[in-house]
């Protein structure tokens, strides 16, 4: 098999301005992985399964990253000028603080696909693609019509990820019912607080719904004391 | 349910199931096989809709025993995924353990010892004729030949049940592997209880072969359904026995000779006619070369440590990093996909499920076919719940 440098050379060379990046892994497995734009990645992504060198037929695994918004903490040096008394007499003097920075890093949603070739025998490639945030930009080319392993991998992200495949053929909740809002795979997601459901309710359940009950019941006589 | 027929395709050049016109007055008859069906072990349901007796359209609907355990997985240390693992295929714990052990292996580095190797090799391969003799036993079943079949593979799986039961303590959620070795060591008895119950089950295969192989009823309803065409296979990520059924030569124990199966001497069989009989057929002979492997492993198991020396166990935290390892499970390519942040937990913990990814094809196969087959082709795909809705 090729190593990441020489497949990304060869992306480059088959589909002009594919903007494929390395992304570097620094654990033992040396599994380094491609990220595409998802504006070439159909046209990458049929050059993988189509060259004859690389044949990359099976589409193995399909997944999804939540990568929430990170705050980073950054120590800047920072020049600036600061009265000081020097010898007796105030002066103006040049210097170096070092300062702590704190900025945001935006976060995105990630689809990892896991490559292999039936045909060579060789594996795995690993190709991501990223969204531009989690919130309303979450759209991401489909894989489907190139490998159709994708189809239920890519329902399956769409479900419990929240990222839209746009040329899905088929894109449906797979494992939560279609009335389900959230995506529950996301690293913030707060489970629902559906104790009514739940038919022996106890510990901090229990609490919860009392406290739901207290409310709605707080609520109710309010109404109706300002009826009266 | 009424998207279900007037869906019409809305990508061209995708590798789609094929559009069936139906004929007649053209009234279809759309019915919910599952969630209660016999035939799927557990809960799935699939709406298909019929004209007459033919298929038009079949879509599966998944998630009655989704607990989402990736999330969980996400929530506690490496070794405490190990125990939940049992339960994604369980028919056969082992080789989800393994699965799971080498893909941490692939993270950390781990070294595994010789004598671990060859554990892992006889109780995965044990765990594919538990799994194989089952499946086959099931599908007879949902072919109407109730109980005798199934309770000729039963009795054989019993067997191997105590012997996994004699090592780990227990018969199917068995914990048994770990990062960089296994958790308990084989004694010779029992090792030699291995060779006993080897020794048999030859003879079983042949009984079970016999009483089905040439059975007129089984070979008219089997052979021709279910066809499944190798670039479709493969272009469906189908894998294990499945693909092998449709002809295409891809084994992982031969592809990546993950542990130490490139030692081993074992052919694989492979299907010409791509229907439900040689899916059977597949099988059958896979345990047959099965039985190989662990004469071969029992013949050169070393004596030595079963654990690597440097693997930690408490206060675990692999650096920051990915990995993806995958074996070929009793039903298909099992991989686990890990993400490090460095943290005691994995940040990202992905099964990659045969099951699930092996039913993608199930709507091409059953177009067209009687509602009858659907039953049978759906058993010939050999899935479990618990690892499709994980």
């Amino acid at each position: 098999l090729k190593t990441v440098e020489e497949i990304k050379a060869a992306i480059e060379a088959a589909v002009p301005g594919a903007g494929v990046e390395i992304v570097p892994n620094p654990s033992v497995s040396g599994q380094h992985s491609l990220r595409l734009a998802p504006s070439h990645a159909c046209a990458v992504a049929t050059f993988l399964r189509d060259d004859a060198d690389l044949a990359l037929d099976f589409l193995s695994n399909a997944t999804g990253v939540d990568w929430p918004d990170k705050e980073v903490a950054e120590k800047v040096k920072v020049a600036r000028t600061v009265t000081k008394t020097v010898d007796g007499a105030e002066q103006q003097v040049e210097e170096t603080v070092e300062e702590t920075r704190k900025h945001i890093v935006p976060g995105c949603l990630e689809a990892v696909y896991h490559l292999f070739s039936i045909a060579r025998g060789h594996g795995p490639v690993v190709i991501r693609m990223k969204t531009v945030n989690r919130s309303d930009q979450v759209q991401l080319p489909s894989l489907t019509p190139i490998w159709r392993s994708a189809e239920f991998q890519e329902r399956e992200i769409f479900d419990l990820f929240g990222i839209v495949f746009t040329g899905h053929p088929d894109l449906r909740r797979l494992l939560m019912w279609d009335e389900f809002k959230d995506h529950p795979m996301r690293r913030d997601y707060v489970e629902p607080d559906d104790f009514e459901y739940e038919p022996t309710a106890h510990d901090d359940v229990l609490k919860r719904a009392e406290a739901h009950r207290a409310k709605l019941s707080a609520a109710v006589t309010g109404q109706e004391g300002a009826g009266a | 349910m009424s998207t279900l027929v007037e869906e019409k395709d809305k990508l061209p050049g995708w590798n789609r199931p094929p559009v069936i016109a139906p004929d007649g007055d053209g009234e279809l008859l759309e019915v919910a096989m599952g969630p209660h069906h016999p035939s799927t072990h557990g809960v799935f349901r699939m709406d298909v809709a019929l004209d007459g007796e033919r298929v038009i359209r079949l879509k599966p609907v998944f998630g009655y025993l989704h607990r989402n355990h990736e999330k969980l997985g996400e929530g506690m240390s490496y070794l405490g995924s190990m125990p939940f693992t049992d339960r994604l295929d369980y028919m056969c714990p082992l080789t989800n353990n393994w699965a799971y052990a080498l893909a941490v292996e692939k993270l950390t580095g781990q070294e595994v010892p010789e004598r671990a190797e060859y554990l892992r090799v006889i109780l995965g391969e044990l765990t594919r004729v538990v799994n194989h003799a089952s499946a086959i036993g099931f599908l007879i079943q949902e072919m109407g030949a109730s109980g005798t079949p199934l309770m000729y593979a039963f009795k054989q799986r019993e067997k191997i049940l105590d012997l996994f039961e004699a090592l780990t303590g227990a018969r199917m959620m068995v914990n048994y592997m770990r990062f960089g070795g296994c958790r308990v060591d084989a004694t010779p008895a029992w090792l030699a209880d291995v060779r006993k119950v080897l020794d048999g089950l030859p003879q079983f295969a042949d009984e079970f072969e016999n009483l089905l192989r040439g059975n007129e009823i089984l070979m008219a309803r089997t052979q021709g359904v279910g066809i499944l065409r190798p670039d479709l296979a493969v272009n469906a990520g189908v894998t294990g026995p499945m693909l092998r059924a449709s002809g295409v030569n891809y084994d992982i124990r031969k592809v990546d000779g993950y542990g130490i199966y490139n030692r081993f001497k074992f052919r694989v069989p492979l299907g010409d006619h791509w229907d439900v009989y040689d899916r059977f057929m597949i099988r059958l002979l896979e345990m047959r070369e099965s039985f190989g492997i662990i004469d071969q492993a029992l013949k050169g198991i070393p004596a030595g440590p079963i654990m690597d020396p440097k693997a930690k166990l408490r206060g675990f935290r692999p650096k920051p990093g990915e990995a993806y390892g995958r074996i070929e499970g009793p039903k298909g390519e099992l991989g686990f996909y890990l993400i490090s942040d460095g943290g005691p937990n994995p940040y990202r913990y992905r099964i990659r499920p045969p099951s699930l990814i092996n039913l993608t094809v199930l709507e091409d196969m059953c177009l067209g076919s009687n509602v009858a087959d659907v039953v049978l082709i759906f058993g010939s795909v050999d899935i479990v719940l618990g690892e499709v809705d994980r």
